[in-house]
């Protein structure tokens, strides 16, 4: 029964999120939508972590399987693909290194400028301590 | 032989499933991140299709009941970053402006490159979402009108050259605080980078986790504007 309940809450919150995706004119897919409202339900503690956890965890486990059908679906779109496969191959090596490095440098620039200043402050305090 | 498996509810899903499951053991014979089990298993259903002269749309229409979870999996993904949220508090602005860098940088290097290689409007908007995590990536191509299975086997490779070149980069551009590691492998390379993230550490697979979540909901919000530019 506890299995139930959880796919239920998780396919109630699926069904919303279909709904506002009819409703709102935004280009934003239904799961977004779902995402958002199970996250302001855990959020709001109107759903418990364990009202949906093992569920979850199962179907978030198991879902690289279901991009399977849809890659499959290259036999179809091949014919689409093939005149610009090396300048897919390209963009795909060079923005996914860019973005590590870009993505990585900026949180780290962040953080440590964030660390010295707390650093700074500490020894500013200590120092008024002594005076 | 044909019109059994034509009629088949079941053989999409079983062959499906049991291609994962051959993936998961050869990457677990020799721990390559290039031997992905989802590729692995793509490549092998591919061949078999090919192999046996079985139309797509007769694999597609048993094999559709896996994808139809695939929302409902989506929507899951608000319960790790639930749990991960508590690790936001510490850095929450460092973090969010590295993974918003992140998702418009990939956008901006997409744009810039489409442009220079003179892609249409349809192949750029397939690659737009490809660092964003499969299920967010699927939704804004298919909004975008771009080619969707074009968008899904982009998204995967991408995933697996974030995991393989991950060591290499992290390296040569000296990243080596944890949250930085950890979200640089989660906005470039999605989940297949958080999984090479958490092998790194407890504080780069959460953090990837994060990013994942988050890149894909910048992507969502600003597709559409770069959508506009090509």
């Amino acid at each position: 029964m506890k299995y139930l309940k959880q796919m239920w809450i998780i396919l109630l919150i699926s069904f919303a999120g279909e709904a506002l995706r009819s409703v709102l004119p935004l280009p934003v897919p239904a799961s977004i939508y779902g995402l958002l409202i199970m996250l302001f339900g855990l959020m709001t503690h109107v759903i418990s972590l364990d009202e949906v956890e093992e569920t979850g965890n199962f179907l978030l486990t198991v879902m690289p399987l279901m991009f399977i059908p849809a890659a499959v679906g290259l036999l179809e779109t091949w014919s689409l693909l093939k005149p610009i496969i090396w300048e897919i191959a390209i963009i795909m090596l060079v923005s996914t290194v860019f973005v590590m490095a870009f993505s990585g440098r900026v949180t780290q620039t962040f953080i440590r400028k964030r660390a010295e200043k707390k650093k700074r402050e500490r020894k500013e305090k200590d120092e008024n301590v002594y005076h | 032989m044909k019109t059994f498996i034509t009629d088949s509810l079941f053989f999409g899903s079983v062959i499906s499933i049991t291609a994962y499951e051959i993936g998961i053991f050869i990457r677990k014979k020799t721990g390559l991140a290039i031997l992905n089990p989802l590729l692995i298993a793509i490549i092998l259903v591919i061949a078999c299709l090919l192999f046996f002269g079985i139309d797509y749309d007769v694999y597609n229409d048993s094999a559709k009941y896996i994808s139809y979870f695939l929302t409902p999996a989506t929507v899951c993904l608000a319960i790790p970053l639930y749990r991960s949220l508590s690790l936001l508090r510490r850095n929450w602005q460092a973090v969010l402006i590295g993974i918003t860098a992140g998702s418009m940088a990939s956008m901006g290097v997409i744009l810039l490159l489409s442009h220079l290689f003179g892609l249409s409007h349809e192949q750029y908007v397939t690659l737009l979402p490809k660092s964003v995590t499969t299920a967010v990536g699927m939704g804004v191509s298919e909004e975008l009108n771009g080619i969707v299975n074009i968008t899904v086997a982009a998204i995967i490779v991408t995933g697996i050259i974030g995991s393989v070149l991950a060591d290499f980069v992290l390296r040569i551009f000296h990243i080596e605080e944890p949250a930085a590691r950890g979200i640089a492998l989660g906005s470039s390379a999605h989940a297949v980078g958080t999984a090479k993230a958490f092998e790194l550490g407890e504080e780069e697979g959460a953090m990837g986790s994060l990013a994942i979540v988050i890149s894909g909901m910048i992507t969502v919000v600003f597709a559409s504007f770069f959508a506009g530019l090509l």
